[in-house]
Order: structure tokens, then C-alpha cells, then sequence
């Protein structure tokens, strides 16, 4: 094969097939000082291509380790993961993680971020690496802040370079863990709607981890309950609300608080 | 300009009160020699070609040294943040070595090498790499487990990652370890110049000395200005700006 650089920036920004993620029987656990704690117990699921789910629960119900095992950075004890009908043996391009810090390069400015994957793309020219950089950087609406050193840009704002950091490299899955956690209230409904438009817009298939129970049912299509100790999957909603959704609408309320009365049984009493 | 003129008076000042000094006898003219003196001597030794040839010379084994030091210590810092074995070994070893000054090392350097410029490089090393090692591998452990995990979601493998996530993270403590190994191989080469005179060429620690021997002390006043003018030129215009940029981009104070 040849191995031109052929990738074209309209190429490069075309919708690739969102994927579907199955998990079967997969448990992982891990050693504390108190002994070894079950992270998750035998938890199946699956996500269609291009479906929004959220995955809620208390912290130690394991939807962190479920989202890491997904991205490949940690591997599950038993079970298997299939992303794309592929085993995942590892991190890669495909599912793209964004974290709940930024975990933006601090000696990188906002641009260089956004660049950084695209230049492990090898079939591109630096010239479409700039370009594709620029355009995701317009669709998160940061075009202005392009130049500017992470540390000048407020909360909100880093989690919308680091957005448009894991849409670059087009990937098939985008996993977010708790990203908006940090973000005051006003800058979070802002990014509610601008995420499920860009979800619309780049078709991904999305596994966002929230503990907050609004949240999770205004951006799902379906919002999975976890339970902690041993970590299994409790319950699902489908959420069956038309979109762009309100935070701030009776009907969602009611769907978030069916959720957190299910929430408030399953877990256990402090 | 302000600044720059306050900087101005600063120092025409301190020449003045020198001057005040020497005319007032307060010690002997062969103790303190005038400004004038040492004005006169620095010309002259610049005429003769005397200054700038020991200047290069010094200048050459200084990064000559501090280079083969970095280069050496840098890998060698990076290899013990990443492997406990080397962390115990060489880690302990640098820790340790990095407390003796360096210029114990010059005795030990003359014995080996003899009154070469082999002695004079091996002293300049030894100052630079154990300050090297050290601020890379803190450095290297210092950088937070998600840049590089995040980096692994985007393609990044191994070498990528040490390359372009792992050292430039640690960049801050890097550079302030290079500059501790400056300073330490300017220190012990001046010792070293000093302790020994070496056929290959006369630097300034050599000429400091010869200063003494003649009883010359505008010459030895002299050459310790130019020996502090280096120090800063190097500093403003080498460290300086690397700082500031790792400031501007940190966005940590200045």
C-alpha cells in the first residue's frame, strides 16, 4: 500500500459509523486496605450506535472503572468488551475519553491541544491537521481563545477545549466521566444543550458517568442506576423526552426524580 | 527605562563609594586598587587579546562540560523515574554525590587524568549531571497520571509519550535543574582553574590566580568582574527567557 497523505480535511471531518458497545459478564476488583472490594459484579449492557447513555450511581458503585475498562486504560478481571463487535485489548482513536479535570497540557495552548491528536494521525497534512484543529475549536465556540495558555481559560471553557480535543481524532465512541462536575451551574446548562447539539451534529455514540441525577436524565437516552459495594448495574430508565431538552421542564424533573427515588433505595445507608 | 536607570545609578554609586574608599587610604593601594586601575587593566587585557582568549577557553570547557553533562544526565534522570532498580541505585548515588561540592572532585580528577583538559571537562561534568538526574527524575515523577493516560486515549504510545507528554511536563523542574547544574559547573571549573595550571590554555580562574601570585589586584578584581558578568550575561539571556515562557504557559508567578 501507499501511504500518501491523501486524507483531505473534508475527509477527515466525515461522519464515521457511530459504534455499539456490548459488555457481558465483565467484574474487576481491587485491593484497599480494608481488603479486596468489588468494583463491579458481573455487569452486561450494551449501547447502541449513536445512543447517549448515562451511567448513574453513589461513588463506589464502579461506573468510573466501567468507563476506564471501556477506554482500554484498565482491563476487567472476567467478562468481555466489545466496541465496534471488536475485543478492546486497550486504549485507542476509536472511544475517546474526556475527563473530569481537563487533563489539558498545560505546556501545549488551546490550539496546540486541540492539534495533538491529529498529528498521530499520519495520512494528514499539517496544513489539515490546522484545519481540522480550527474547526473543532469553532464548534465548542472557542475560536477567539485559540492562542490562549490553559491556565487563562476559565472552567467551563477548559472542558470545552478538552471536548473538542476528544472529537478531533473523529472518534466512533466519546466516554465522559463526570466532566461537568467542577462547572458552576449557569456554565453547565449552557453545555447541556451545545452537547447534545454537537452529539446531533457529529454522531456519536456517548457513555457520559454523572452522579447527578438531572443531569444524567436530561442528556440520556437511557440512564443506567448503579449500585455500590459490589458494584452492579441496579436498574434503566429510557428517557422518552423529545430533544433539545430543558433542564428546567416538569416532565424531566419527574423522570429525575423516579430515578432518584430508585437511587435513594438502592443505596445502602450511610 | 526607568528601571534601567535606577539600575544605572545603582552601580555608578557603588563605583563611587569604591573610589571614596581608595582615596580616604583606608587600605593599602596594593589591597584596593582604584576604579581607574581596574578600568585600566581590563583594557589592557582586552588590547592584548589576554581576556578574550581566556574567556573562550574557560567558555569552551564550561559548555563543553555542561553539554556532555546534560546530554548524559537527562536519559539518566528519565531511566530512574521509570525503573525502581535504577532509582535505588543510581537515584541514591546521584542524591549522594550531588552533596559533595564539586570541587572535591578536582583532586580526584588531576590523579586520573592529570593536568589535562580531560581533568577540566571530567570536574564541569560531574558539577552538571548529578543535578540533572535529580530534577529530571523529580520532575518525571511530578508529572499527574492523567497526561499520560490521557495521551494513551489519543494514540500516543511509549516513546511518543515520554517524548512529547512526560518531558515537556516535567519541563519546569528540568530547567531549574540545569540551572543549579550551571551554576555548580561554573563554580568548580573557577576552582579548578585556580587549583591548577593547565598547558592547554589559560582560562580565568588561571588568570585570577596568576593575579594573586604577581600581587596584582586590579588584575584580580578584574577578572572577578568579568567572572560575574558572564554569571549574569548567561543567566539573562540563556535562563531568563526559558523561565519566563515556562511562566507564561504554567501560568505560575513570576
Amino acid at each position: 500500500m501507499f501511504h500518501h497523505k491523501t486524507g483531505s480535511v473534508s475527509e477527515e471531518l466525515q461522519l464515521v459509523p457511530p459504534s455499539k458497545i456490548s459488555i457481558e459478564n465483565v467484574s474487576k476488583s481491587f485491593r484497599s486496605t480494608t481488603g479486596p472490594v468489588l468494583a463491579l459484579d458481573r455487569v452486561s449492557l450494551s449501547v447502541g450506535e449513536g445512543e447517549f447513555v448515562c451511567l448513574v450511581g453513589p461513588s463506589g458503585c464502579g461506573k468510573t472503572t466501567l468507563l476506564n475498562i471501556i477506554a482500554g486504560l484498565e482491563m476487567p478481571d472476567s467478562g468481555t468488551v466489545l466496541a465496534n463487535g471488536k475485543s478492546v485489548t486497550g486504549p485507542g482513536r476509536d472511544r475517546l475519553v474526556m475527563f473530569q479535570e481537563s487533563a489539558l497540557f498545560p505546556w501545549l495552548n488551546a490550539f496546540g491541544n486541540v492539534l495533538f491528536p491529529l498529528k498521530l494521525k499520519p495520512n494528514l497534512t499539517n496544513k489539515n491537521r490546522r484545519d481540522v484543529a480550527k474547526y473543532y475549536l469553532e464548534l465548542v465556540g472557542l475560536t477567539r481563545f485559540e492562542r490562549a495558555n490553559i491556565h487563562e481559560l476559565s472552567g467551563g471553557m477548559k472542558q470545552r477545549v478538552a471536548l473538542a480535543r476528544a472529537l478531533a481524532p473523529n472518534p466512533r465512541v466519546l466516554l465522559m466521566d463526570e466532566p461537568f462536575a467542577a462547572l458552576d451551574a449557569l456554565t453547565r446548562e449552557q453545555f447541556y444543550g451545545d452537547l447534545q447539539k454537537i452529539w446531533k451534529q457529529r454522531k456519536k455514540t456517548i457513555v457520559f458517568v454523572t452522579h447527578n441525577v438531572r443531569e444524567a436524565a436530561c442528556l440520556g437516552d437511557r440512564v443506567l442506576l448503579f449500585s455500590p459495594y459490589p458494584g452492579r448495574l441496579e436498574e434503566e430508565f429510557i428517557v422518552d423526552l423529545p430533544r433539545p431538552r430543558d433542564m428546567n421542564t416538569s416532565e424531566l424533573a419527574t423522570y429525575a426524580g423516579k430515578i432518584m427515588h430508585s437511587l435513594k433505595q438502592s443505596a445502602p445507608t450511610a | 527605562m526607568k528601571r534601567f536607570l535606577s539600575a544605572a545609578g545603582f552601580f555608578l554609586l557603588l563605583i563611587l563609594v569604591w573610589q571614596c574608599a581608595f582615596q580616604a587610604r583606608l587600605w593599602s593601594p596594593v589591597l584596593l586598587p582604584s576604579p581607574v586601575q581596574v578600568a585600566s587593566y581590563l583594557k589592557e587585557a582586552s588590547g592584548d587579546g589576554t581576556l578574550v582568549h581566556s574567556t573562550l577557553i574557560t567558555m569552551r570547557r564550561l559548555l563543553t562540560g555542561y553539554f556532555f553533562g546534560i546530554v548524559v544526565g537527562l536519559p539518566l534522570g528519565l531511566l530512574t523515574a521509570r525503573w525502581m532498580l535504577v532509582r535505588d541505585t543510581l537515584g541514591t548515588s546521584a542524591l549522594g554525590l550531588q552533596t559533595l561540592p564539586s570541587v572535591c572532585w578536582v583532586p580526584l580528577a588531576l590523579l586520573w587524568f592529570g593536568q589535562t583538559e580531560a581533568a577540566m571537562l571530567f570536574v564541569v561534568i560531574m558539577g552538571t549531571l548529578w543535578s540533572v538526574i535529580i530534577a529530571t527524575e523529580t520532575g518525571v515523577r511530578n508529572v499527574p497520571p492523567i497526561y499520560p493516560r490521557a495521551a494513551l486515549t489519543m494514540g500516543s504510545r511509549r516513546l511518543h509519550i515520554w517524548l512529547k507528554v512526560i518531558l515537556p511536563a516535567s519541563l519546569p523542574f528540568i530547567v531549574s535543574g540545569m540551572k543549579q547544574g550551571w551554576a555548580f559547573a561554573w563554580r568548580s571549573l573557577m576552582a579548578a582553574e585556580i587549583y591548577v595550571t593547565i598547558l592547554t590554555g589559560f582560562g580565568l580562574g588561571q588568570l585570577l590566580h596568576f593575579g594573586r601570585e604577581q600581587q596584582a589586584m586590579e588584575q584580580v578584581i578584574g577578572i572577578m568582574i568579568v567572572i560575574v558578568l558572564i554569571g549574569l550575561l548567561v543567566d539573562k539571556t540563556l535562563f531568563s527567557p526559558i523561565e519566563r515562557f515556562l511562566h507564561r504557559r504554567w501560568g505560575t508567578s513570576q
